[in-house]
């Protein structure tokens, strides 16, 4: 006799996923799907994925999804959960998305305390687009729109988003983790576990930022790319709780 | 049963979209709409619906988005600066056949502007500013109790064709307090099968999208769109026309405008001078057939706008060439006077101007 011991999760759909080889999305959708299987949700939940690598989530998270504009996601989330208020809403967005182009809106829906959960997912860079330069590159990386490194005179310093937020006195968990190991991964599904109890339980704004990788975007092969996080990624964005109102 | 209330026309609108079972109200403070968000702050909660002061008219229309994306009647509303951030998400809500009521109370531009009442965005409420092959319902009423018909049918239409629809008014209609009749009124809502509300338990699941990298897949999606336009083409368009065979003259104008046109039109009158009004209800449809059609007695059509000249180009379309078209216009928050109008249709009529 043999017995079952792995499966894909039902809280994915069945079809290829075009992420590039290497790259960490995959595993964090899996993450979120196993999650919202196990807190048996799945059917009760919206997913919002805005423009960026992940633009196709709509296509692979197997429940209701909608496809928002770039950076909008929390506005959209608001509103939705606003008037389905016993559904579960999450957001899923890129660095570029979150701490760039939707600054606004994701520190206003922080700011209002909305009880959704957000998965951000940081890897330093622009990937759709073709590796430009996102507020999370780190200092001196070089990017196609810094070609000679991220000069913080010009471009600032990088944006520290789950520190930034965790001041907002409305937000109810925020937690950085890693994707860079299998330890990492672990630790990141009870952090995204964590975010959605909370949000069932109806205590608020909680968020996941999730240090991914881009092997593509940043021109190395996928195992220096997740050496990256752990050894550049890391030091400057450490991993930890930054808000937790338990 | 019916009561006749003394209403603004901001507040009106805010009182027809509850009737009208709005569940979802989203916007940001700006002159001269702020009744609006106010009215609903103190009555969507009553009315077992929710109101959020959103950070920006970005977000604002992004909620409306998310509210009508699970299924609720939703609607926000601005003036001229804020309607022009909205024009991203109206472009969104289009791409994914998504249905909503945008109130317009528009003031003079271009940039900051001013905020007395004008009509200088026809272009932007017709042609819109968002990106993509697109049209949206768009009505103008000129009374306080056409403002809250016009806004009812406006979310019916809504729900129709999978449509934000817009309600454009001038300031002046937003501001002013008219008699209105209220009548009993039990909106039917329909079925939306298509909503993202979190139910894929008993249902397939379902998404609200706009993107389609595949060409074929969104000229096709785009076609299909264009079809439903038709439709809205066919039935939807409303106009008042009061030019009678023997007018020498059709005066043009919509919105409160149109009230003052009516006034230049009795001093005419006393100067033994014939016109009648044309008022487009709706603005897309436009009625271009009326123009088409207009009695072989009308020797001028006189186009009036609180702007330097929009509307005029789809009168012109409609026109054909087959009649002279002339212009009178105030803007930046301007007001013309019956006497202004008079004068000026006078010239014309005598063939100066
Ligand atoms: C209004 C607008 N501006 C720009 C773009 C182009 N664009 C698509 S994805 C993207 C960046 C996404 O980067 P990020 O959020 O970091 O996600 P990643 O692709 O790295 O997963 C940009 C700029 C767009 N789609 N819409």
């Amino acid at each position: 006799m043999s017995k079952v011991v792995y499966e894909k999760s039902r809280g994915l759909t069945d079809v290829p996923m075009f992420y590039c080889p290497g790259c960490t999305h995959g595993i964090i959708h899996k993450l979120v799907a196993e999650t919202l299987v196990e807190l048996d949700v799945l059917e009760k939940t919206i997913a919002i994925a805005p423009v960026g690598c992940s633009v196709l989530a709509y296509e692979y998270f197997n429940c209701d999804c909608i496809q928002a504009s770039h950076g909008r996601a929390p506005a959209v989330a608001s509103g939705l959960k606003r008037t389905n208020p016993d559904k579960i809403v999450f957001t899923y967005q890129g660095d570029g998305d979150l701490a760039a182009i939707g600054t606004s809106e994701i520190v206003h829906s922080a700011h209002r305390g909305d009880n959704v959960t957000v998965i951000f997912v940081n890897n330093a860079i622009y990937g759709m687009t073709g590796g430009q330069m996102a507020p999370t590159t780190l200092t001196d990386m070089k990017t196609s729109t810094s070609p000679f490194g991220r000069g913080t005179a010009s471009s600032g310093i990088p944006i520290k988003v789950s520190e930034m937020l965790s001041q907002l006195p409305s937000v109810a968990y925020i937690e950085r983790v890693s994707t860079h190991d299998v330890a990492h991964v672990r630790a990141a599904k009870k952090a995204i576990k964590k975010a959605f109890t909370y949000q069932m339980e109806g205590r608020g704004f909680t968020m996941v930022e999730l240090l991914s990788s881009c092997n593509i975007g940043y021109g190395v092969s996928p195992v220096e790319s997740l050496s990256f996080i752990k050894d550049a990624m890391i030091p400057y964005y450490p991993l930890g709780i930054y808000k937790d109102v338990s | 049963m019916s009561k006749k209330v003394l209403m603004k026309g901001n507040e009106a609108m805010c009182l027809a979209a509850i009737m009208a079972g709005c569940k979802a109200y989203f916007g940001y403070p700006i002159t001269p709409q702020n009744e609006i968000p106010e009215y609903m702050s103190q009555h969507m909660e009553e009315s077992g619906g929710v109101f959020i002061q959103a950070e920006s008219e970005i977000a604002a229309i992004n909620m409306v988005y998310g509210a009508a994306a699970g299924g609720v009647r939703a609607m926000t509303s601005s003036s001229s600066p804020g309607i022009a951030l909205k024009q991203e998400g109206i472009s969104y809500l289009v791409g994914s056949d998504l249905p909503c009521v945008i109130v317009s109370v528009s003031r003079g531009g271009p940039g900051l502007g001013g905020i007395l009442p004008s009509q200088a965005d026809y272009f932007q409420s017709t042609r819109g500013g968002g990106n993509g092959d697109y049209y949206i319902p768009v009505y103008a009423p000129s009374s306080v109790q056409e403002s809250v018909d016009l806004t009812i049918k406006s979310f019916e239409i809504a729900d129709k064709y999978r449509t934000p629809v817009m309600v454009l008014v001038d300031g002046l209609l937003g501001q002013m307090m008219e008699p209105v009749e209220i009548k009993d009124y039990k909106p039917t809502l329909i079925e939306k099968p298509w909503a993202t509300n979190g139910d894929s338990g008993r249902r397939k699941r379902n998404i609200v999208n706009s993107l389609s990298l595949n060409a074929e897949g969104l000229e096709e999606t785009n076609l299909r769109r264009f079809e439903k336009y038709k439709e809205i083409l066919k039935t939807e368009e409303m106009v008042e026309n009061h030019v009678k065979d023997g007018d020498e003259m059709a005066i043009v104008a919509y919105g409160t405008p149109s009230r003052i046109v009516l006034n230049a039109i009795d001093i005419l009158a006393e100067q033994g001078i014939k016109a009648g009004l044309i008022r487009p209800v709706t603005l897309w449809p436009f009625p271009y057939s009326t123009f088409a059609n207009l009695p072989s007695s009308v020797k001028n059509i006189l186009v009036c706008e609180l702007s330097m000249g929009q509307m005029i180009e789809d009168v012109r379309q409609g026109v054909q060439g087959k009649h002279p078209i002339h212009f009178y216009g105030r803007t930046g928050g301007v007001i013309f006077s019956p006497e202004e109008i008079a004068k000026k249709a006078a010239e014309v009529a005598k063939g100066g101007a």
